[in-house]
């Protein structure tokens, strides 16, 4: 399952799963970072700073002065991947999404491009059911899949320099919400008001897990809070 | 008893809070930041027999003017900075590498780093700062760092822990800036994209590092790295010191308070024990890249570690 390990760092290793980005690819790398995660909370992988899962990879980095690569391959070359719980049991959530034209900032240029209706567009979107793959680039970003063929598009030409906060966008077949003013290519479909990185909860200050289910609901300019 | 506290009567460019870093949270999309030169922050806490983690402040190139308002405390500064300090005595030019004592109204001056970037105050006991995810360290980006995450500023109170009870200073004699120009550098999980021939250039060219550099990347410029395969991959976790090619061809390296994940190959990282040297380049510096061996890296990183542990024996009493 794991094609290969390579340092990409002294400090750090990359697992590499493949080429491909589906869900259980996915659900392999999931395993395998709560796994490790666990057995380095519990101090038997020592020197870890960090274990990063994304689509098809994870990345572990960890302390060169209590630990090594070679050591950390090995505990890794040791594992059964099939024996590993990837049933993990995801939350589902609702997400209010307001679709109005103030905030789908490229839904115009959208139906042309894919030559579909606003409405079809929108209801594409709602019916679909997403996958968080990953969270990344900043806090509580997530990236989620796995859009309708029909609402597949490329990234904008040139990026937004300031996209606002709750911007939800897509490109190729994600689905990803901005949780911060930062700059971005993604195509804006709408905007929600969840808060998806909360720094006064001290305990679990990330919303959505990978491995989470989400699903959009409709709602007006007045109910997004 | 009352509050000690410092007043900021200039912030400085980019004075913020640092310790090591946050860890164990890069999955949720938090990069771990932490003192862009470990080695010079470490030893500013050293020298006040602190805590090795304890906060200090961060300052790049012009560091804050800070008054004691009210309190006594002891300070450290590391890096190559130049900085005064006013009391009732009068004027003294401090020195990097020692300790000092400061009395209600004494003001410090941290006027430059020479020939670098970053610098270190730290102060007996630490700073007041409330954690998030067991670290003071700032990402003004997201929010998050004392004081929601803001860079220092003027006005601000910076709030002391403890006064400083202490008689005694120290030093560390002997500290040497030196020049450095090679980076070295292991391959990257993409180092197969480019091709050999770009790949040549690039361990034997100068490369310029240029004014877009931040604690988040430092862009430099050369000869431009030639893709073969493709310049966007599935975005995958990155750790700090990683070289990052974009479509244009010429690389990032992602600093410490990097996106925590990205979807540009890489075609290499600066090796750990490198790494401290390299942020403290200033722009508009030539520098040049050596591909060396992950047996090689991981020597240079016990000999790194064995210079801290060197420093430290050396600190004496004044």
């Amino acid at each position: 399952m794991i094609k290969k390990i390579t340092n990409i760092s002294d400090q750090g290793i990359i697992c590499d799963f493949g080429e491909e980005v589906n869900k259980d690819i996915n659900k392999k790398v999931i395993s395998l970072f709560n796994y490790l995660k666990e057995k380095s909370n519990k101090d038997e992988i020592k020197g870890i700073y960090n274990i990063i899962p994304s689509y098809n990879k994870l990345v572990i980095h960890f302390d060169l002065e209590k630990n090594n690569s070679h050591k950390i391959k090995e505990i890794i070359s040791c594992i059964d991947l099939k024996k590993l719980n990837i049933t993990q049991s995801g939350k589902t959530w609702t997400i209010p999404i307001c679709y109005d034209d103030e905030f789908a900032l490229d839904l115009e240029n959208l139906t042309k491009s894919l030559k579909l209706s606003k409405e079809e567009i929108i209801k594409t979107h709602l019916d679909t059911e997403f996958y968080v793959y990953m969270i990344g680039f900043m806090p509580g970003h997530p990236y989620m899949g796995d859009l309708d063929k029909k609402l597949f598009t490329s990234r904008l030409q040139s990026p937004r320099v300031e996209v606002p906060i709750g911007s939800v966008a897509i490109a190729e077949k994600f689905c990803i919400i901005y949780p911060y003013l930062s700059p971005g290519g993604w195509n804006i479909i709408g905007r929600t008001s969840v808060k998806l990185f909360d720094t006064k909860n001290f305990t679990n200050p990330c919303l959505f897990s990978p491995g989470d289910t989400i699903k959009f609901k409709k709602v007006n300019k007045s109910e997004l809070k | 008893m009352e509050q000690s506290y410092f007043e900021v009567l200039r912030p400085g460019i980019n004075s913020t809070f640092q310790d090591k870093g946050r860890f164990g949270v890069q999955y949720m999309g938090l990069a771990p930041g932490g003192a862009m030169d470990y080695q010079s922050f470490l030893l500013s806490n050293v020298l006040l027999n602190n805590d090795k983690n304890t906060g200090a402040i961060e300052f790049a190139y012009q560091g804050p003017l800070i008054k004691l308002v009210k309190g006594k405390t002891k300070v450290a500064i590391t890096g190559n900075v130049f900085f005064k300090i006013y009391s009732q005595k009068g004027e003294i030019n401090g020195e990097p590498y020692r300790t000092y004592d400061l009395n209600e109204g004494d003001q410090l001056d941290i006027l430059a780093t020479k020939a670098s970037v970053y610098g270190y105050l730290s102060i007996e006991g630490g700073f007041k700062l409330d954690k998030f995810c067991g670290s003071v360290s700032s990402q003004p980006r997201a929010f998050i760092g004392p004081n929601g995450g803001k860079k220092i500023e003027l006005k601000d109170k910076i709030l002391i822990f403890k006064n400083s009870t202490n008689k005694e200073n120290k030093i560390i004699r002997n500290i040497k800036f030196e020049e450095k120009k090679i980076f070295r550098v292991l391959p990257g999980p993409q180092f197969h994209y480019f091709s050999t021939a770009s790949k040549k250039q690039f361990f034997s060219t100068p490369y310029l590092i240029t004014k877009q550099t931040d604690r988040m990347g430092m862009r430099v410029i050369g000869k431009s790295l030639e893709n073969l395969v493709n310049s966007n991959i599935p975005s995958e976790g990155i750790i700090k010191g990683a070289i990052q090619v974009p479509g244009d061809g010429n690389p990032i390296i992602l600093l410490s308070d990097h996106p925590t994940t990205g979807g540009y190959p890489k075609v290499g990282s600066i090796i750990s024990s490198d790494y401290d040297d390299l942020i403290q380049q200033n722009s508009n510096k030539k520098i040049y890249f050596q591909l060396v061996t992950l047996e090689a890296a991981e020597q240079e990183f016990l000999l790194y570690v064995e210079k801290i542990k060197k420093k430290i024996t050396n600190i004496e009493k004044i």
